[in-house]
């Protein structure tokens, strides 16, 4: 049974749970702040170093290697302050990891804010939690003022010689500012729309300053890294998808659950050993979201074989994102399902850019027509033109986000819609579909 | 210069550029809804997409900087069905009321869906319906039609300086309104009718007045102000249905200000169309023989010394020749144009211009507003100075208090003490003025009128002189005219060294028995025994007090030139006809001098014309700037008096008679003061 | 009704009270000086707070003069963020998550709850327990579907029966306590205990 599950040891986040504290005096004893200050003393280079050897990519769904993206940040400061900002927003239906990681360790976010905000010239982080999560804010402000009174943080921060202050900005119910220059925009005060890129954000970024946006479990792992070695941490997993990863396991499984394990994990052995099996059995599977609700879906049989990292993800047309697995057994309705994380981006959509604001609705009301058995097999064709028509014609990615797990309900599941489907329009005219976001799906579930 | 590579054709581009705009270097036609040229780049609409080598998706041409290398494509397969794509998503939810739309024949969305439309709609849903926003008596909303390009909201925050619109809600749901729909406070604010792509903003007043393709279209230029911006007049039969801007980015690059657009509808009002003739006491209708007999007659029983002219302020420079010609004829010296006594030393061109030039405003590193309201005297040149300020972050100081002028500036004093102290290196301003490269002083009326003007004015130019900052590269004296016609008359030597000063007090002394008011309705004066020849084109405050009314053309209504603030000779072009039996001035001035049966000749428009032209000194070109002059250096002397310097307010929306006519400017005036009533600006 | 709509009855004044004052000196303090429109969502908040949970106009204006901002910036912010309330909500202001992951495991009966105990609809103060309910997007505790949102605190694992024992301690006024109602310690696997024949809820 334990064959390829991660090593107690090599668990990086011990207190996932809060079996053993959240708070310092706990979080000292499992290492937290042990030699930062020497760490530290071992310059910018090798941090930046260490961690791109570590080939640690970005946790927050694009998979980008940060060692690279710290070394984007102007080596010298200009006339402009530098800043970190962590993408504490978590908002992927699917992803609920940076949640535990703010309420049971947020002493390795706050240790790793400091050494990412020296590694990039930084004095000042803003972490960006998502309104909903109040009171994982409160706890994240009680843990970095335990760092303050320890003298972790504020003037010559952990003897490190390098002043260093961590402010908490929560946002207010937007999908979208996880986007890393909508966060931006939501920090500055303003709505949180994306920005044209370029300019990025590590030379153009917060207040119009040189900015390292990371999300919170990336920037979490940095100490433990340094502190056992990039050798380490890559000998874990596969290569260029190496270390571990929280996967957070919802749906229709027997024991839902977060969990820290390797890269490149069996997703079978992930949702059998760890998340009790599928509801009714393997065979009772239907198909997973691997990565977020913006991750294509995957059918059993890809299932049966796939692992969980992100380059076999992308072979098989999805990816790792955010690391939110959704099990969907047989039980449900797989259309329904897709029609309501079409909802969600309908919803959740900036409203900036055409293709996006106009095609999201459509999306979900063509979907939406499909549940209710009102489609024809035209509009199918015309599906998936829609989604085509707004993948890459976007500023930022939200328009792939949208896009893509219908393409993957089409790519998978065709026969499942278009068996719901008939050759003529059911009703003539218009159908009666109010436009307004308050018409809800569950209304006429029954109906 | 760097090069790119569009559609296999290498071209040179300038660093800075766009794809977009080295497309467009290429003549490479680009769609585009959110992009304009004046506003900054959102890149939202996503209409803009093109091929670059590369990369796999399409990139928005308008946001993407180009460089050196770039390989763009811009007639491709991909390139089309991007583009297909996009229009289809911006025609799902767009109500397609063409035919009730007033933005048909003109609209940005129904020519490009020519193009790229699909021939079908694929959309059965049901479409969004937007409720329409209130935005004040000029902007009509339809805000279904609406494609959410932000153009508006840009527009408002960046020109006009306002930041009254905006996007409110997410998504689909997104909505542009005013703060709680209330009407824009801003002088710019009907430029967002032209700036919409689409139907959604259009024109309150002009609705379902006329479609485009019925209008002839007539390229002139404004008179509500000093500033000559270009408009096009478009009419239909005789009538002005609207006033749109003409690009000129010397002048007023794409705008102009509400006033200039809406007053039009004052031409058709309080029209006079017929000569009046007072009998017993009231104005009555009259023929031409009899009103010129009359007034040749009284002319006739009164000195030469007592008769006086005064020019209004949208009179052409030809017809001020003419009343000019014919008060030679009367003999009489007394002919002013200046509304108030302020100073004005006539001797050269450059003490009367604005001689930085209004394009001139982006170069300077540092403005000073003397006793000037520009927002309200020069609403496009104060958005000009804006766009500096945005842009550049230009320092501006202000002495005296023109309150808000859409962009931050200090206020350095208020009283001729401090010009005292600054031209003595005794103000802390004095240094920053002189550190400057480029600076513009800017002296308005206001300060000019004060019993000081004189000292002002000369010992400012002397500072500036002395300090080298006239001089053959920048002149940084500059004097804001706020009268059409003002810059014109100066320039036709209308005002007379002898007779000065005197004009006014012989009129306030009621010295004078016959008063002849060429269009002029601002003149602040009591009457008492004097005779009132009124010629004019509206029943304004002129004809109020007129014992004979001769009525003449509007600017609509009849060529001739004027010269703005900067001196630019321009040419107001006949887009319709006199009303009635109304007449061009000069018109009627020969009718007086046949009358007169003097050897006197008559003159033509023609050879009027041929006469300004030559009087104008340093004339260049027709639309160009003056000529620069020799700077002469003979210092005048002034007393100091110490006095505060109070900036006029002006009644924006009733400065003359056309816009007092209008049933436009004075909804507009009414919300303007309720506001300021109820403190509910912002 | 909805509460991203300005309400028709308005306050016609706000003010900060001094304690929350206090509190906007502390949270002027995170942002560079230039910066002070940074602080509109807190500010926001702040006012939400002060105000039952919703925010006036008056106080929109209030903290659009505070910060020096144009009001339709403040405007702008306020309707495009979804927890700013623009009209009234219950004392209890009880948001369900019916995203997907919710879904599959049972939102829409806790949506029937609502519906039968606190309100039939969305978004109505319902007069005897002073809640109301309103459905929402993902709330990021996918792996405790399905679950709720009462004021600041997230109530996890539901089913019909732990649903209705929290609806009706709301309407009673007696104290609910957030977390799991299935007793298991916050997002760890459990050792299988029962499964009840396929979906938990
Ligand atoms: C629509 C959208 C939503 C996103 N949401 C999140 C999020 O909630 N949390 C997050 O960390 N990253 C999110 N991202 C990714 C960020 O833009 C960014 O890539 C990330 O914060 C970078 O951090 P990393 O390099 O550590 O992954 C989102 C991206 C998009 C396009
Ligand atoms: S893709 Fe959607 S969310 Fe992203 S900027 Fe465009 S409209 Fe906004
Ligand atoms: S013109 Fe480029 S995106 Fe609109």
């Amino acid at each position: 049974m334990e064959v390829n599950m991660l090593k107690k040891e090599d668990k990086i986040f011990k207190n996932l749970y809060n079996e053993l504290g959240w708070e310092i005096e706990s979080s000292l004893k499992r290492d937290d702040w042990k030699n930062t200050k020497d760490l530290i003393s071992k310059g910018r280079e090798w941090i930046i170093n260490e961690i791109k050897t570590s080939e640690l990519r970005g946790r927050g769904g694009a998979g980008f290697s940060t060692g690279l993206k710290w070394s984007f940040a102007p080596k010298e400061v200009g006339s402009r302050p530098h800043y970190l900002v962590i993408n504490a927003d978590e908002s992927e239906p699917g992803t609920c990891k940076d949640r535990d990681i703010l309420r049971f360790e947020p002493q390795k976010l706050i240790e790793g804010c400091l050494i990412a905000g020296y590694a990039v010239n930084a004095h000042t982080c803003y972490i960006y939690i998502r309104g909903e999560y109040f009171n994982e804010g409160k706890r994240l402000q009680e843990a970095i003022n335990q760092a303050y009174e320890k003298k972790y943080l504020g003037k010559n921060a952990c003897g490190s010689g390098w002043d260093f202050d961590i402010h908490i900005h929560y946002g207010a119910g937007a999908y979208i500012c996880g986007e890393e220059t909508a966060l931006l925009e939501s920090i500055e005060g303003n709505k949180g729309q994306p920005r044209l890129k370029p300019p990025f954000p590590a030379l153009v970024g917060l207040y119009g300053c040189p900015t390292i946006v990371n999300n919170v479990e990336t920037i979490a792992v940095v100490p433990t890294i340094l502190r056992r070695g990039s050798k380490w941490f890559s000998s874990i997993g596969k290569p260029k998808n190496t270390g571990t990863k929280i996967f957070c396991i919802s749906g229709n499984v027997n024991s839902p659950c977060n969990v820290e394990e390797e890269m490149g994990i069996p997703l079978k052995d992930l949702i059998e050993k760890h998340a009790g099996g599928v509801i009714g059995g393997w065979d009772n599977l239907q198909a997973v979201i691997p990565g977020g609700s913006s991750m294509p879906l995957l059918p059993k049989k890809i299932c049966d074989s796939i692992t969980m990292d992100f380059d076999s993800l992308i072979e098989n047309k999805s990816g790792l994102g955010t690391a939110g697995i959704v099990i969907i057994n047989k039980d449900q309705d797989i259309v329904e399902c897709m029609a309501r994380i079409a909802r969600f981006y309908k919803h959740e959509s900036c409203g900036q850019c055409t293709p996006c604001r106009e095609g999201s609705g459509w999306m979900w009301r063509i979907l939406d027509r499909v549940v209710k058995r009102k489609a024809t097999y035209n509009d199918v064709e015309l599906l998936a033109d829609v989604t085509k028509q707004i993948e890459g014609h976007t500023i930022c990615a939200f328009g792939e986000g949208s896009a893509w797990p219908v393409q993957g309900l089409l790519r998978h599941f065709r026969k499942e819609v278009e068996s719901r489907c008939r050759d003529k329009p059911l009703v003539k005219k218009k159908l009666n579909n109010p436009y307004l976001v308050d018409q809800h799906l569950l209304e006429n579930k029954n109906a | 210069m760097p090069k790119i590579l569009i559609n296999g054709k290498e071209i040179e581009f300038e660093k800075g550029m766009t794809v977009l705009q080295a497309c467009e270097l290429a003549d490479v036609e680009i769609p585009r809804f959110c992009y304009h040229e004046k506003l900054s780049i959102a890149g939202n609409c996503r209409m803009c997409l093109v091929e670059m080598e590369k990369s796999p998706k399409p990139i928005a041409s308008c946001a993407m900087p180009a460089a050196e290398g770039m390989n763009i494509k811009t007639n491709t397969a991909f390139v089309e069905k991007a583009r297909k794509g996009v229009m289809e998503f911006l025609l799902a939810n767009h109500p397609l009321d063409c035919p009730v739309c007033d933005q048909g024949g003109e609209c940005d969305l129904q020519d490009q869906s020519l193009y790229y439309g699909v021939d079908k709609s694929r959309f059965v849903e049901n479409k969004r319906d937007v409720k329409e926003k209130y935005m004040g008596p000029l902007i009509k909303t339809q805000m279904t039609r609406c494609i959410h390009c932000t153009r508006c909201v840009r527009f408002a925050t960046e020109v006009a300086g306002v930041p009254e619109i905006g996007a409110i809600g997410r998504g689909e749901n997104m909505e542009i309104t005013t703060y709680l729909e209330k009407s824009m406070e801003s002088e710019l604010s009907a430029n967002v009718i032209d700036l919409c792509p689409v139907g959604a903003l259009t024109s309150k007043p002009y609705a379902f007045e006329a479609r485009p393709w019925e209008l002839k279209k007539t390229e002139s230029i404004d008179v509500m102000d000093a500033v000559g911006s270009n408009i096009r007049v478009d009419t239909y039969n005789w009538e002005v249905k609207r006033i749109l801007p003409r690009l000129n980015n010397e002048i007023n690059e794409e705008w102009i200000s509400d006033k200039t657009r809406y007053s039009c509808d004052g031409l058709l009002k309080q029209r006079l169309d017929v000569p009046y003739v007072k009998k017993e006491n009231k104005l009555q209708k009259s023929s031409w023989d009899e009103a010129i007999a009359i007034l040749v007659e009284k002319i006739q029983s009164i000195q030469p010394d007592e008769i006086a002219g005064h020019i209004g302020d949208m009179i052409n420079m030809e017809n001020a020749l003419g009343f000019k010609k014919l008060f030679n004829i009367f003999k009489s010296k007394n002919l002013e144009f200046r509304e108030k006594n302020y100073y004005i030393n006539s001797e050269q061109k450059i003490n009367y211009i604005f001689n930085s030039t209004i394009s001139g405003i982006e170069d300077s590193d540092l403005i000073l507003l003397i006793g000037s309201n520009p927002r309200h005297e020069a609403t496009i040149l104060n958005a000009r100075i804006r766009k500096t300020f945005v842009q550049k972050k230009v320092p501006i100081f202000s002495i005296g208090d023109p309150g808000d002028l859409t962009y931050d500036y200090e206020i350095i004093g208020n009283k001729t003490d401090d010009i005292k102290k600054i031209v003595n290196n005794e103000h802390e301003f004095s240094k920053k003025l002189l550190a400057a490269k480029k600076p513009i002083i800017i002296i308005g009326e206001s300060a000019l009128e004060l019993k000081s003007g004189k000292y002002i004015f000369e010992t400012l130019k002397n500072f500036l002189l002395n300090n080298n900052l006239i001089n053959e590269n920048w002149n940084s004296l500059n004097i804001l005219m706020q009268n059409a016609s003002t810059v014109g008359l100066l320039d036709l030597k209308i005002l007379k060294a002898e007779t000065h000063n005197q004009f006014f007090s012989n009129l306030k002394n009621n010295k004078f028995k016959f008063l002849y008011l060429l269009g002029s309705d601002n003149l602040d004066f009591k009457k008492e025994n004097e005779f009132v020849v009124y010629q004019g084109s509206h029943g304004d405050r002129g004809a109020e007090i007129a014992d004979i009314i001769l009525p003449s053309a509007t600017y609509t209504e009849q060529n001739g030139l004027y010269e703005n603030l900067e001196g630019r000779l321009q040419e107001c072009k006949k887009a319709s006809y006199p009303i009635g039996e109304s007449l061009e001035d000069w018109k009627i001035f020969n009718k007086i001098i046949k009358k007169l049966s003097v050897q006197e000749k008559t003159s033509n428009f023609d050879q009027l014309r041929q006469e300004v032209l030559n009087i104008i000194p340093n004339f260049s070109n027709l639309n160009d700037l003056p000529k620069k002059e020799v700077i002469k250096k003979n210092e005048i002397k002034a007393d100091f008096i110490s006095e505060e310097i109070l900036v006029r307010e002006l009644d924006y929306y009733y400065t003359n008679s056309i816009s007092r006519s209008s049933k436009t400017m004075s909804e507009c005036r009414q919300i303007r003061q309720k506001t300021i009533k109820d403190g509910t600006n912002n | 009704m909805s509460i991203k709509k300005v309400h028709g009855e308005q306050p016609k004044e706000f003010k900060f009270s001094n304690e929350n004052l206090k509190k906007v000196e502390e949270i002027l303090k995170r942002y560079p000086d230039k910066n002070k429109k940074s602080a509109v969502m807190p500010l926001l908040y702040l006012a939400q707070r002060q105000n039952e949970n919703w925010i006036p106009l008056a106080a929109m204006k209030y903290i659009a003069n505070y910060l020096t901002m144009p009001y339709i910036s403040v405007y702008e912010v306020a309707t495009f963020y979804s927890m700013y309330n623009l009209a009234p909500v219950g004392k209890n202001f009880i948001q369900v998550c019916t995203t997907t992951p919710c879904l599959i495991r049972g939102a829409d009966k806790i949506i029937k709850l609502c519906k039968e105990k606190i309100s039939p609809n969305e978004n109505e103060v319902s007069e005897k327990c002073n809640s109301s309910w309103i459905e929402v997007e993902c709330l990021g505790a996918c792996v405790s579907a399905p679950m709720i949102q009462i004021n600041d605190d997230y109530f996890e694992d539901l089913d019909e029966k732990s649903t209705t024992e929290i609806l009706d301690s709301l309407i009673n006024d007696k104290p609910i306590k957030p977390g799991s109602y299935r007793g298991r310690k916050n997002t760890a696997p459990e050792k299988l205990v029962s499964i009840n024949g396929g979906k938990h809820a």
